[in-house]
């Protein structure tokens, strides 16, 4: 008796100890993608998704282009297809086109998308058009480990519109077999007389991808670059500008605005400051690949994923797809935050603070909404938590062209990663910057103001004349000044800076 | 018959006319007059505040207008030219003209948009085949899309590339509509080939050749997609048509008021100058 005792009681602890790895199996047989961890139980997990029914019904979803963003998408509507009965559209959009795509049919009363997908700086010009995320997902398990920055990316005036599934912020990518290589050091050093380490400013930057360019520096019998960056005018440059130019003009003794005066509303983005930084920028023209002129953020991707080049800086996807395994520098690449510089410009007094300054630039990313005149929002909100649930996120993260970037507490764990096949320093220095760039107290976050697209579009504009040598980068930024002036009177300064002192609120660190 | 029944015929014709083409013109009109933007979503009425802007404030339009004639007329040209001389061989007996009029005509038939992410990566200057090739006879790689000069040469090589052969077609068609008397006299008189072309093939082709050019001028000056998919426009604005400027401006940055505005400008332009080219071809290649 007593040995049936024990048997059964192993048993039952067996199914108990073993039961969330049974149901890991039932759904990681089905849905390989989850392989690594198996369903995890949620609200939006793959069981309780299969508890629905949404048999005869479509979801119509716009979203990027394949694969950034898009191919997770179409794959996640698949399973949620499987598993619920839907029918689910996905219709796929280049980046510049995902506003458009979107507002023409909002502005017309019309919701030819239940999901639109496009950057979380739209959130000015899309809420209205938006439902609020519900309730009783706001107070989901899976978002409360969101972080407080990008609870706040996706909110506005405390009422959530966004369904949190990217978070996205800029950092420094290295590879790691040149920069922390003994005789690269002992060589740089005895023809420089600098010391070769992680560049602590955009100077050192500039000076060692200056150095390591033009020349097969890692022997696999092809020449390497100095850096690649996303200099392409219509594909995000701008965000790559704002990253240089943060260190030089996001001066923490001059709260009240890093784009615009919050007082006066005088564009900012042409004092010397920036012009600095556009002004390394423009030197960095000769050490990126022949090309990188004309960079995109796919590009960017896979020159450094590739191996093409020393450094690069810009979202999570080049570095995640570096550290993949059939990635030719899996291992060799690091990350470190975004340099700094040895001065900053001083608006108040009109003159350079001298002393390190460091700015992390949170780019946010990607953001999706259900559109308010959609029939099926239930459908529609359990799709992106379904997305966004903890098996999908951790699978997703995983894969550098997903461009599904960290955004929760749990992500900050290095064990994330070294369960995935990165090395434990590698991991622990990813981490390690991610976290120290949301303890930041001088961060700068995009621009969420009406007419974000064209603030930011005759930036890119003028930048790209700089780089393309048609004007000198003050020139340029004195056009681009002028044309930010010109918006604000068409959208209205007070329209402008009502949003604009949410952006600078959580930059002053008052929110 | 009663008389008013003819006009029952024409009602059908009328209303396609008025629904494809008055009431689009007419409601670009509109819209040139008002803010619509992403902000204030809604016809209002700010009078002709976008056309004061357009020829005061926005020299962008007007560059890329002038760049826009800049390729529009050397591509047409240069596909006049080549597409001629193409004509010209295959109208003649020679060897397997049929397989060349049908290979002569294939870059028409492929996909603007789907040729022009081909040449993208042949000229992409770190990675495509045109810099490996010339890389290996120790020519220096070439910044095809990145600098702002051979950048346009680029745009032009894919535009003379994808549309000479319709200039080929219709001048072959041109070619082998002509009379043969007149050629038969040329011979009789001794004529040189060249003299030929000049004094009999030339004058009689110049209808065509007018009509031919009329049409490639009214598509190139349209070029959208290979400078969409090519250049972005750039670097730079180097390469930015007004088509592709009107579009950032419209679907871009939606100021769909102000697209209005520049589309209405740009067409009223196109006709009076279109106009003028016509004239002034017809009286430099037609003589009397």
């Amino acid at each position: 008796m007593k040995t049936i005792k024990t048997c059964v009681t192993a048993l039952i602890s067996a199914l108990l100890v073993f039961s969330p790895v049974a149901y890991a199996d039932k759904w990681s047989d089905q849905f390989p993608h989850i392989k690594t961890t198996g369903d995890i139980p949620g609200e939006c997990s793959y069981e309780s998704m299969s508890k629905k029914d949404y048999s005869g019904k479509t979801l119509k979803i716009n979203t990027h282009a394949v694969p950034v963003m898009g191919e997770p998408t179409a794959l996640h509507a698949e399973q949620f297809a499987k598993l619920t009965g839907a029918k689910v559209d996905v219709t796929h959009t280049p980046a510049g086109d995902l506003y458009a795509k979107a507002m023409v049919p909002f502005q017309a009363g019309q919701a030819p998308y239940d999901i639109v997908f496009g950057f979380s700086n739209f959130i000015n010009d899309w809420r209205r058009y938006l439902e609020p995320v519900p309730k009783k997902y706001v107070e989901m398990k899976q978002m409360q480990d969101v972080t407080p920055s990008h609870i706040g990316v996706a909110s506005w005036d405390g009422v959530m519109y966004q369904f949190p599934v990217d978070g996205d912020r800029h950092y420094l990518k290295y590879r790691k077999d040149v920069i922390d290589n003994p005789e690269y050091q002992k060589k740089y050093k005895a023809d420089t007389g600098k010391e070769l380490r992680v560049p602590q400013t955009w100077k050192e930057y500039g000076e060692m991808a200056a150095y390591f360019n033009d020349w097969d520096w890692d022997g696999d019998g092809e020449k390497e670059y100095g850096s690649a960056e996303v200099m392409k005018k219509d594909d995000l440059m701008y965000a790559a500008f704002y990253s240089r130019s943060a260190a030089y003009s996001k001066n923490p003794k001059t709260p009240g605005g890093f784009f615009f005066d919050l007082e006066t509303m005088t564009p900012l983005i042409n004092n010397p400051g920036f012009v600095e930084a556009l002004t390394d920028w423009v030197a960095a023209t000769k050490y990126v690949p022949p090309g990188g002129i004309n960079f995109g953020l796919g590009d960017e991707i896979g020159s450094f994923g590739g191996g093409q080049t020393l450094f690069s800086f810009s979202w999570d996807d080049a570095f995640v797809a570096a550290m993949q395994p059939d990635s030719p520098i899996n291992n060799k690449v690091g990350a470190a935050q975004l340099p700094g510089a040895m001065k900053v410009w001083n608006r108040k007094s009109n003159s350079w603070d001298e002393g390190f300054n460091q700015a992390p630039f949170f780019v946010w990313g990607w953001a999706v909404g259900v559109a308010k005149k959609s029939k099926e929002k239930e459908m529609a909100f359990d799709y992106l938590c379904f997305f966004a649930n903890e098996a999908n996120h951790q699978a997703d993260i995983g894969i550098g062209r997903f461009g599904v970037n960290p955004f929760r507490n749990d992500d900050f764990k290095a064990e994330v990663w070294t369960q995935i096949g990165w090395d434990k320093d590698i991991a622990e220095s990813y981490v390690d910057t991610l976290a120290k760039m949301e303890e930041s107290k001088n961060r700068v976050f995009p621009l969420r103001v009406p007419g974000t697209f064209e603030f930011n579009a005759a930036l890119a504009t003028a930048a790209a004349k700089a780089l393309a040598g048609q004007l000198s980068p003050q020139a340029a930024l004195d056009e681009a000044a002028k044309q930010w002036n010109d918006i604000l009177n068409r959208v209205g300064k007070d329209n402008v800076r009502k949003a604009y002192s949410v952006g600078v609120a959580m930059e002053d660190n008052k929110l | 018959m009663n008389f008013k029944h003819k006009f029952v015929f024409l009602f059908p014709g009328l209303f396609v006319l008025i629904g494809i083409l008055i009431f689009p013109i007419i409601f670009t009109i509109r819209l040139s007059l008002s803010g619509w933007n992403s902000y204030t979503p809604e016809m209002n009425f700010i009078g002709i505040t976008n056309y004061i802007r357009l020829f005061t404030d926005d020299p962008r339009f007007w560059e890329s207008f002038f760049r826009l004639s800049f390729l529009s007329v050397t591509t047409v040209i240069l596909q006049y030219v080549i597409g001629f001389a193409l004509a010209l061989m295959v109208w003649r007996e020679i060897k397997f003209k049929r397989f060349f009029r049908v290979i002569f005509l294939i870059p028409m038939m492929t996909t603007p948009v789907i040729m022009t992410v081909i040449w993208r990566t042949f000229f992409h200057e770190s990675l495509g085949p045109v810099n490996d090739l010339l890389g290996n006879i120790g020519i220096k790689p070439i910044l095809w899309l990145s600098d702002p000069v051979i950048a346009k040469f680029t745009v032009i090589i894919v535009e003379v590339w994808q549309w000479t052969p319709f200039m080929f077609l219709l001048l072959l068609a041109g070619l082998l509509s002509l009379p043969k008397e007149p050629f038969l006299a040329a011979a009789i008189d001794g004529a040189s080939p060249f003299r030929k072309f000049v004094y009999v093939t030339f004058p009689l082709m110049a209808p065509i050749s007018i009509g031919a050019i009329i049409i490639r001028l009214i598509e190139a000056s349209k070029i959208m997609d290979t400078v969409f998919v090519l250049t972005s426009g750039g670097p730079g604005t180097a390469t930015e048509t007004s088509s592709f400027y009107i579009y950032i401006k419209g679907l871009r940055e939606f100021q769909m008021g102000y697209a209005a505005t520049l589309s209405f400008t740009y067409l009223v332009i196109m006709i009076i100058s279109l106009t003028i080219i016509a004239k002034v071809l017809t009286k430099l290649m037609i003589k009397e």
